[in-house]
């Protein structure tokens, strides 16, 4: 793979940029509130701002290659490096993850959630921003590792916090199964790392390394790092911390988690466990495929038991990460642009989903679904806004949910050469069935929410200062959301002309 | 007809402005969309005026392509394939994939494009009056100009994604307008209903636009230079006698369903009927005579594939017809049943998309066309007079029996442009349904499918009987309920029963005047309605002979055999039709050389000795449902009164057509339920016992292990055992508490080394 070494300060700076504001923030006193917030929308915005730069630096000419790559020696006793870089593939997942941070941090200002004590909130989503960043640039096995962990204890904390009241339990589970996952994937990283020689940890050295090991050995690797990751996308049937971390949650760390986090899986899969092990890759995709849209038909099912608003929504997380997940299946650069295309929309759509219903359970203090109604009448703009994220979310043409959704199923009917074309098929349409079950969940939600009037406990507090519609907060850190839903679905070349070289690269091993 | 003789050169085809930027035609509504939903409150008409004057712009470039389009006809010779006007644009590429955006006109695009845009125009001028005061008035103009915009797109588009990016907007307007007053749980489980059915459909065209893509691309990147997306490249691989026949066939079926969800064909019509829930407008244009001709429009812009997938015009009929001859007839029945007089135009509606299938079905293509046309006229027409019937007279009922009775008097231009288009609907000459109809029935007959041709005229008889019920409840007779001033009563115990939603959009001005006629806004789009219902079937009058087929000759695309030339420039000729063949070959076989973009078609021989038989049958429907109606409503003739009620067989037919032959019941009851109900729960509660009982289990026993090797091992064996070394102890029992007490500060280093050795393992094993 080709290496670019311009600017090469420019991921490093990115991406610990808010490690200083955290730095910073442990100087403020903590009664300093309004201190403390300018210095998180300062870093976060100064970070945003060299992620900007980076996209203006960024030769998309030459989206396949790693650019902007730095080296450094780290921990050179077990060879491993600090070696980052990004190519079409990462950038756009290492911009969003700023991007969320940042709105994440607008919309804060206004709405820290109990017990209070912004110093430490704004600090843990920080270090989650250098976590996330890291991960995504990081080109050594062991860097990654550990940038992937790091995500992990301020997510722990945010949940088990600032959470609801079964925040113990859910932060813990969330914990724990992740880690779990972490602790074979890591036997895999470190099995790759002995079966090619245990030369290095650099991901472009175990890509042209790996497809030399023997194909059983590949498929035990493989496996390691499936559970690692599919924990983390979350498929079916590792997916069941996901409702409760996403319901206990914050509103902000239902976002992040929703928007980035889970990203970090898929991520893994297409920069590591595939390219790195094609022909395990190979054996393991149709098994693959098929938890993906189990995945899909299940997390459809599990939306329209919901009576919570945020719980149907991270059911639908599911579901959409099932279409992701059926793209990469395919192994096919068509399947693999339309997941991280699908990343991407589903981190807008699905964050700006857990925005949405963190806003009206500030307002309403329920997100039960029965209680809720008439939520057009009360907040017009509220109202029409949660309508258009979820035909977004349904995966509406001409809006970004479309361009992950339709490619990933057409790339089902033709997948890989090697892999069962009837089988594929199959899943084709289960998919299909799915994107009919994503319209009735997400409009039987939004009738049930929106239409209708207003529930009686709720319908006389028109003029109570809690109940106003979308604040300007809100409106700021929404708007950038809503308009990137909308541009990346008129103009999906906008992303697609950035993942495409890249994808093609990452799946050279199995002819395009 | 596709006969070009050898000597003959062939002309170059002339093209225009408005030919060449038709995709300004949807980018304007798109546009006036955006305006108004960010300006249109503050404007002096509420955001009405940008919906309007948007639609007359596309109405002006529509009727500029079709003009142009006539000459590009002209300027070709005879037999001469009239290529369409092709631009496109790079969209998006992935793997290699280059997806293009564009527009194809052709005959089919500029008629549907100058139906659409006229009567949208129409629609919006009657809704300024229609709507006025509305609570959401200006969400109202928004919604209805965005709809216009995708049906546009879809028209006029070049390649199956644009199609489908049309026909997802139009599922969303219909969403937002048939619930346009969702304050009322009826109108938006409408709604709801509504997109969902047609979603459901939608999987069809997802998946038949998968298939067809994959199966065709190669063929049309080597012979077009065009993706397997492109229509027109689509047309020419599936008459090239490349496909195999099972794939072709699956496509087909696949976006067959997607035809019927849209287009309300049995067995997904249910929804239709409920969308009339929205406001009058939105019946009209939405859910008569544009959205719901998407299906029928998918079959007929994709006609080749269904041509060579159903084997049309093979012998004994194929899925298309069966379909559309089933719908025809039992949504014909189910009108007979209805009280609300837009259920009625909605039934209609239902049956005549059935004849629009039919004729595809049977290899009618250009008569299936024509009908679209002449229907959205008349259909709009007796819509849009329904409306102004509740508008003006029956204080905002649908309700024909309660409500209405006797308004010929009240309402002179409402009645006289509803019988008009009524007898337009039944076919009566020499109104534009005739045409239409007849030349479906006429043509479904003549190629040999007899079957068909008796059920398209049962169908026939059928219509002129539950028009002429429908037109005697609202006109004739004494006047009853609302129409004879007596609404403040039948008001209020309205609401109750009506399920389609009381019509009520918030301003009671009226209140206590008696039936009249309605303002020049509502009357002025009726009669011009009225007589293109009464001329626009002249367009294509077969009895007068050739010269009166314009139609023909301007949209039905010509069977020639094409044979490809490459250089030339972007929008240029790159076809010319092969010269010397006497008879077209395609569809029937495949060409030697070149390649065909559509299949040679036969047109029946027009007879008025058929014609006279088929209006014999519509005056016979008339006849018999006046009398009946005369003895049943206005004398209440005691032996016919009530029959149903004490006649078994009639009883039990009638509880079927009541009930609308339990589909619904079925889907609601049975299969939303079951999904929504016990099998969303059963997965769920898989979740939370199954799933999670496995993680909870694996965690318990974690901790009961964990602390057992804490007590006896830890606590008990080593400390008792090893006094000495108590200190290593100390420390082994610190790696296995923070597992069991989920301290998480240490377990990165417990995490390492763990897996290290596991590792480490798995590689000596491997080794």
């Amino acid at each position: 793979m080709e290496m670019l070494r311009d600017d090469n300060w420019l991921l490093s700076v990115g991406t610990f940029l808010p490690m200083l504001g955290v730095a910073v923030m442990l100087f403020v006193p903590k009664v300093e509130e309004r201190l403390i917030k300018a210095v998180a929308l300062i870093t976060s915005g100064a970070t945003l701002a060299v992620g900007g730069f980076t996209l203006m630096r960024f030769d998309f000419g030459n989206a396949g290659a790693m650019q902007f790559v730095a080296e450094a020696t780290w921990i050179p006793v077990i060879k491993s490096s600090y070696f980052i870089g990004v190519d079409g593939i990462s950038l756009p997942l290492y911009f969003l993850s700023m991007v969320i941070t940042f709105l994440v941090v607008i919309y804060s200002l206004d709405h820290i959630p109990s017990p209070g004590n912004p110093k430490a909130f704004f600090s843990l989503m920080l270090v989650l921003q250098t976590g996330m960043a890291g991960t995504f640039i990081a080109q050594d096995l062991i860097l990654f590792f550990v940038f992937f962990e790091v995500v992990l204890l301020p997510m722990y904390f945010m949940i088990g916090v600032w959470g609801g009241e079964q925040r113990q339990y859910a932060s813990l589970k969330f914990f724990l199964y992740t880690m779990f996952g972490s602790a074979l994937m890591l036997v895999a990283f470190l099995a790759l790392f002995f079966k090619t020689g245990a030369e290095s940890f650099a991901i472009p050295f175990l890509v042209e390394n790996g497809a030399s090991i023997a194909k059983n050995v590949q498929i035990w690797i493989f496996a390691g790092m499936f559970i690692g990751f599919a924990v983390k996308v979350p498929m079916f049937p590792f997916h069941t911390w996901l409702p409760d971390a996403h319901t206990q949650a914050p509103t902000q760390g239902s976002v992040i988690l929703a928007a980035i986090l889970l990203k970090l899986g898929t991520y893994g899969f297409v920069r590591i466990a595939i390219p790195t092990l094609p022909d395990a890759a190979i054996e393991w995709a149709p098994y693959i495929g098929a938890l993906a849209v189990i995945g899909i038909i299940y997390g459809a099912l599990g939306c329209l038991a919901q009576q919570d608003m945020k719980r149907l929504i991270a059911f639908s997380s599911v579901a959409h990460m099932g279409f992701v997940m059926l793209g990469i299946s395919t192994l096919t650069s068509f399947g693999t642009n339309a997941a991280v295309f699908g990343m991407i929309a589903h981190g807008l759509i699905t964050g700006m989903l857990f925005f949405v219903a963190g806003s009206v359970k500030e307002r309403y203090h329920t997100l039960e679904i029965q209680r809720l109604g008439g939520l057009l009448k009360q907040m017009p703009r509220l109202g029409w806004i949660l309508g258009f994220s979820s035909m977004a979310s349904l995966g509406l043409p001409g809006l970004a949910g479309f361009w992950g959704e339709f490619p990933a199923i057409l790339a089902a009917y033709n997948p890989a050469e090697g892999l069962n074309v009837t089988v594929y098929r199959v899943f084709m349409v289960i998919a299909a069935l799915g994107t009919v079950l994503a319209a009735a969940y997400l409009l039987w939600l939004f009738q049930r929410v929106a239409f209708g009037e207003p529930k009686p406990e709720f319908a006389g507090h028109d003029h109570d200062d809690h109940f106003h519609d979308v604040n300007k907060y809100e409106i700021t850190a929404w708007a950038p959301l809503l308009i990137a839903i909308v541009v990346l679905g008129l103009v999906p070349n906008l992303l697609f002309k950035v993942v495409d070289p890249a994808v093609q690269g990452a799946l050279s091993a199995f002819g395009g | 007809m596709s006969v070009v003789a050898a000597s003959e050169v062939l002309n170059p085809l002339s093209s225009g402005w408005f030919l060449e930027n038709s995709w300004l035609i949807p980018i304007i509504p798109a546009v006036g969309f955006a305006l108004i939903i960010f300006f249109g409150k503050r404007l002096p008409m509420k955001g009405s005026e940008i919906g309007v004057i948007s639609m007359v712009a596309s109405l002006g470039m529509s009727a500029g392509s079709a003009y142009q389009w006539i000459q590009r006809v002209g300027s070709a010779a005879e037999g001469q394939f009239v290529e369409p006007v092709i631009r496109t644009w790079n969209w998006w590429q992935i793997g290699g994939v280059n997806l293009t955006i564009g527009q194809s006109i052709d005959g089919l695009a500029v008629t549907i494009l100058v139906v659409v845009a006229f009567i949208s125009t129409l629609v919006q001028l009657y809704s300024i009056e229609y709507l006025h005061g509305d609570r959401r008035y200006t969400h109202f103009f928004a919604a209805l100009t965005l709809f216009s915009a995708g049906m546009l797109a879809m028209v006029i588009a070049e390649d199956m994604i644009l199609f489908i990016l049309g026909w997802e907007i139009m599922g969303l307007c219909s969403f937002m307008l048939i619930g346009h007053w969702w304050e009322e749980g009826a109108n938006s489980r409408a709604a709801l209903k509504a997109f969902f059915t047609v979603r459901t459909g939608d999987m069809g065209l997802l998946v038949g636009v998968a298939i067809l893509y994959f199966a065709s691309n190669e063929w049309t990147t080597e012979n077009l230079g065009v993706s397997g997306f492109s229509i027109h490249g689509i047309s020419a691989w599936a008459l090239s006698g490349e496909p195999n026949s099972t794939v072709i066939l699956m496509a087909s079926i696949a976006l067959f369903i997607a035809a019927i969800g849209k287009s309300g064909q049995f067995p997904l019509h249910t929804w239709l009927p409920d969308a009339m829930a929205g406001p009058t407008p939105v019946s009209s244009l939405l859910h008569s005579s544009t959205m719901v001709v998407a299906g029928v429009f998918l079959v007929a812009r994709l006609y080749p594939v269904f041509f060579e997938g159903f084997d049309i015009l093979g012998a004994g009929g194929n899925l298309i017809m069966v379909i559309g001859a089933i719908t025809i007839v039992i949504a014909a029945a189910l009108a007979f049943v209805q009280a609300d007089i837009k259920k009625v135009l909605a039934y209609s509606t239902v049956s005549q998309l059935g004849y629009m299938m039919l004729g595809l079905g049977a290899g009618a293509w250009l008569p299936a066309v024509f009908h679209i046309f002449t229907h959205a006229f008349f259909k709009a027409c007796l819509f849009l007079g329904a409306g102004s019937i509740s508008h003006s007279a029956s204080h905002h009922s649908f309700d024909m029996r309660k409500d209405m009775g006797g308004l010929r008097k009240y309402m002179p231009i409402t009645f006289t442009t509803w019988v008009i288009s009524t007898l337009a609907l039944c076919g009566v000459f020499p109104f534009s349904g005739f045409f239409s109809k007849d030349e479906i029935i006429d043509n479904v007959g003549n190629n040999g499918y007899t079957m068909f041709m008796v059920i398209g005229l049962v169908g026939a008889f059928l219509t002129a009987a539950y028009m002429t019920r429908a037109t005697y409840l609202t006109f004739f007779g004494e006047a009853r309920g609302a129409a004879a001033g007596q609404h403040e009563t039948e008001h209020a115990s309205d609401h109750g029963h009506d399920d389609h939603g009381h019509d009520d959009h918030g301003h009671d001005a009226h209140d206590g005047h008696g039936p009249r006629e309605s303002g020049p806004l509502i009357t002025i789009p009726l009669m011009i309605l009225a007589v293109l219902a009464l001329s626009s079937g002249f367009l294509n009058a077969t009895p007068f002979g050739k010269s009166w087929e314009k139609l023909k000759d301007w949209v039905e695309p010509r069977a020639a055999v094409v044979m490809e030339v490459h250089a030339s420039g972007p929008g240029e000729s790159r076809i010319r039709a092969e010269e010397g063949h006497h008879s077209s070959p395609c569809g029937s076989e495949t060409p030697k050389e070149g390649v065909c973009f559509a299949p040679q078609l036969e047109h029946a021989k027009f007879k008025w000795s058929k014609a006279l038989l088929s209006l014999a049958i519509v005056f016979a429907g008339i006849a018999l449902s006046w009398l009946l109606s005369v003895a049943l409503y206005t004398k209440k003739n005691a032996k016919l009164v009530g029959l149903t009620s004490r006649n078994k067989v009639l009883g039990a037919g009638y509880r079927l057509l009541a009930n609308k032959y339990y589909l619904d019941a079925l889907y609601e009851q049975v299969i939303v339920r079951s999904v929504a109900g016990p099998i969303s729960r059963a997965a769920y509660w898989f979740n939370q016992n199954i799933l999670d009982g496995v993680l909870h289990g694996v965690s318990r026993t974690t901790r009961s292990v964990s602390s057992w090797t804490y007590r006896n091992i830890d606590q008990r064996v080593v400390d008792e055992a090893v006094n000495a070394s108590g200190r290593a102890t100390k420390g082994a029992g610190g790696v296995v508490q923070p597992v069991q007490s989920g301290k998480v500060s240490q377990y990165g280093a417990l995490l390492f080394a763990a897996a290290s050795v596991v590792a480490l393992v798995l590689v000596i094993v491997n080794t």
